[in-house]
């Protein structure tokens, strides 16, 4: 009996030390969030199907069996085979290899399109929501202006004005969705900038740069993650419009957008031309748009009830 | 009278609201001498922490504006100086204590991150160098496992433990004057004790100053050496901390005292208060601002505004202590 007792205190005593040494099992905000997002299986799922598209991305020459722009004039337009497994098309290009391909373009735009929107648009609404006044009200009217104007055709205008290619495409695509990021980083700052850990910190002699770049923009990190994974899939979506109405990426290259351009004369025909680049653009939006959900609900655990 | 560190004149510091204009601190002249203690006692919205931001220069102008007056900050009048010069006085030769240890430490950084901000800001030390630095700061605070707190983030610390930090980041470049505005508030009464324990032992360590800014004259007993008590953005009574406790002479500094329950008085007796509010700026009283509430307020009270004036070797801005007092009759 007195034996137990002790065993008991000796437990106790070593989960006391296991506390001291370790901490309460507390492992930071972004730790935490981690673990909530493990829990959520279908963001889990999304983001192995992520890994999996980024990897074909970056070793498509490995895996794709031809090389995408390679012309077989004995096959064109051929059925699936064993040689072909979604078929060729109108030049005899395999259109496995051009899928492959196409997540180059596809996954690339949608990430440049996001970093150029979050530089342009965390920056501008940083010190919009930070100086409030006339720099905000200047900021939030050039924010205003861009809203006012139907996305694709914004877009479309400025492909035109700037000519085709693809740095072109990744700044009209920034230009077309910097304005969110920017709404919501300027809201996110007049909220923190009340706070008193911003006071402390200027009364510690921090200047205004560092208070923006080291005090506000950290604490509104979570919200830019979330951000740039739900839009990246928009960039896509984005990219494949323009390609199919023939302003986006330009052919030979291949995206999945000016695919579905080139197969919708055979599409009656070939039906599997035009449905395997849309299956591919949609299973990426899909994974891109439920692994941001799953981000946003593990980072904020506020929101969920 | 020793050597003085901070000189305050007749600082006035106003804020245009949509009602009006507020004078938040109005015509407050002080001093702190070196490695003395100043106590700030007043309720709460009578210009005390606006007299503190006004010196670090935090107040937010507009809506706020200096209306007037000198700072002179080690022969430097501070209000001169500009944005630039301010930041590299801020936590390097004055530093603030906040009264919220649970909010004024920023949630995603790390205690170490926080107590070394001012070290790289101001004396451009390496991280090592820093780490250092912060470590033996942390343990100068009493923290115990400072090399692990060191590494963790607020939320792993208790409320306590947060206001050592802080006063840790305050200390770590030496600062010639500490400013703590209500450093105990938001703490229960076994740690308030033990901080202003921590705040009076570091003061003789170091040799800084300490303005101290409070509601509790508990807190004032304990660190003061002098004391200015505010009411209404106006200093009311200006005096050492031992006369103030022997023998308050403002009716408002009496009626502060007597709000302290006394555990050896009579039980039995109800614990009196001061009756009434700190008027707004909008309904401030033509004469002097306490009137409304004093017990023993006269005819000459409620016309015109006291001066500041001294009496029994320290000041008091009260009639009772004048002249006047005695050829002005009671209603």
């Amino acid at each position: 009996m007195s034996k137990n007792i002790f065993r008991f205190f000796n437990k106790q005593k070593e989960f006391e030390q296991d506390i001291l040494k370790n901490g309460m099992g507390y492992s930071g905000f972004y730790g935490d969030s981690f673990k909530r997002l493990k829990k959520n299986r279908m963001a889990m799922f999304c983001a192995m199907l992520l890994i999996l598209i980024i990897l074909v991305a970056v070793f498509a020459p490995v895996l794709a069996p031809y090389d995408p722009t390679y012309q077989d004039y004995s096959a064109v337009l051929a059925s699936p085979g064993p040689a072909h497994p979604f078929g060729t098309d109108e030049y005899g290009r395999d259109i496995l290899s051009r899928i492959i391909y196409g997540s180059r373009v596809s996954i690339s735009i949608g990430i440049v399109a996001q970093v150029v929107a979050s530089l342009v648009g965390v920056t501008l609404g940083a010190v919009a929501g930070y100086y409030g006044g006339k720099t905000d009200s200047i900021i939030s009217r050039i924010m205003e202006i861009f809203q006012a104007f139907p996305d694709l055709i914004f877009a479309m205008a400025i492909m035109t004005f700037m000519g085709k290619g693809v740095l072109n495409l990744f700044i009209a695509l920034g230009l077309l969705t910097w304005v969110r990021t920017a709404r919501m980083i300027r809201g996110s700052v007049m909220q923190l900038k009340e706070k008193e850990y911003i006071e402390a910190s200027r009364a510690n002699g921090a200047t205004t740069f560092w208070i923006i770049t080291k005090g506000l923009i950290p604490n509104c990190l979570s919200t830019i993650i979330v951000l740039v994974t739900l839009g990246i899939p928009n960039a896509i979506m984005y990219e494949a419009s323009l390609s199919f109405l023939g302003i986006g990426i330009q052919p030979p290259t291949p995206s999945w957008g000016n695919m579905i351009s080139a197969a919708q004369t055979f599409i009656s025909y070939r039906p599997l031309y035009s449905i395997m680049p849309g299956v591919a653009i949609m299973i990426t939006v899909i994974a891109f748009n439920i692994f941001g959900d799953g981000l946003r609900d593990a980072l904020d655990p506020k929101l969920k009830s | 009278m020793g050597e003085k560190i901070l000189e305050v004149k007749h600082l006035k510091t106003y804020f245009h609201t949509d009602a009006g204009l507020s004078k938040a601190v109005n015509d407050v002249s002080f001093s702190v001498e070196k490695k003395k203690t100043l106590g700030i006692v007043g309720e709460s919205g009578c210009g005390k922490s606006i007299t503190s931001l006004s010196i670090m220069g935090l107040v937010e102008i507009p809506p706020g504006q200096i209306a007037g007056g000198e700072i002179i900050f080690e022969g430097e009048d501070l209000l001169k100086k500009s944005e630039k010069e301010m930041s590299e006085i801020r936590g390097k030769k004055i530093a603030m204590i906040f009264q919220e240890p649970m909010t004024s430490l920023n949630p995603v950084f790390t205690v170490g991150q926080q107590i070394t901000e001012a070290l790289m800001l101001h004396e451009k030390l390496t991280k090592s160098e820093a780490r250092k630095k912060g470590i033996e700061m942390l343990k100068k605070v009493k923290i115990p496992l400072a090399e692990k707190r060191f590494d963790e983030y607020p939320h792993q610390l208790s409320g306590g433990m947060r206001q050592r930090v802080m006063i840790a980041m305050a200390l770590c470049c030496n600062p010639d004057l500490l400013i703590c505005d209500e450093p105990t508030t938001a703490l229960d009464v076994t740690i308030q004790a033990q901080i202003l324990e921590l705040i009076n032992e570091l003061k003789e360590e170091t040799g800084t100053s300490v303005m101290m800014i409070t509601h509790d004259l508990g807190v004032i007993a304990e660190v003061a050496d002098d004391v200015m008590v505010m009411y209404a953005g106006k200093v009311v009574e200006y005096a050492t901390g031992d006369q103030i406790f022997e023998k308050p002479m403002h009716p408002y500094t009496h009626g502060l005292m007597s709000c302290i329950p006394k555990l050896d008085g009579d039980d039995t007796k109800r614990l009196s208060v001061i009756e009434g509010m700190v008027p707004s700026f909008d309904e401030m009283p033509k004469g002097c601002a306490f009137c409304p509430r004093c017990p023993e307020a006269k005819d000459i009270c409620r016309q015109k505004m006291p001066k500041l004036a001294e009496a029994e070797g320290r000041y008091v801005r009260c009639f009772k202590y004048t002249q006047e007092w005695e050829e002005t009759g009671n209603e």
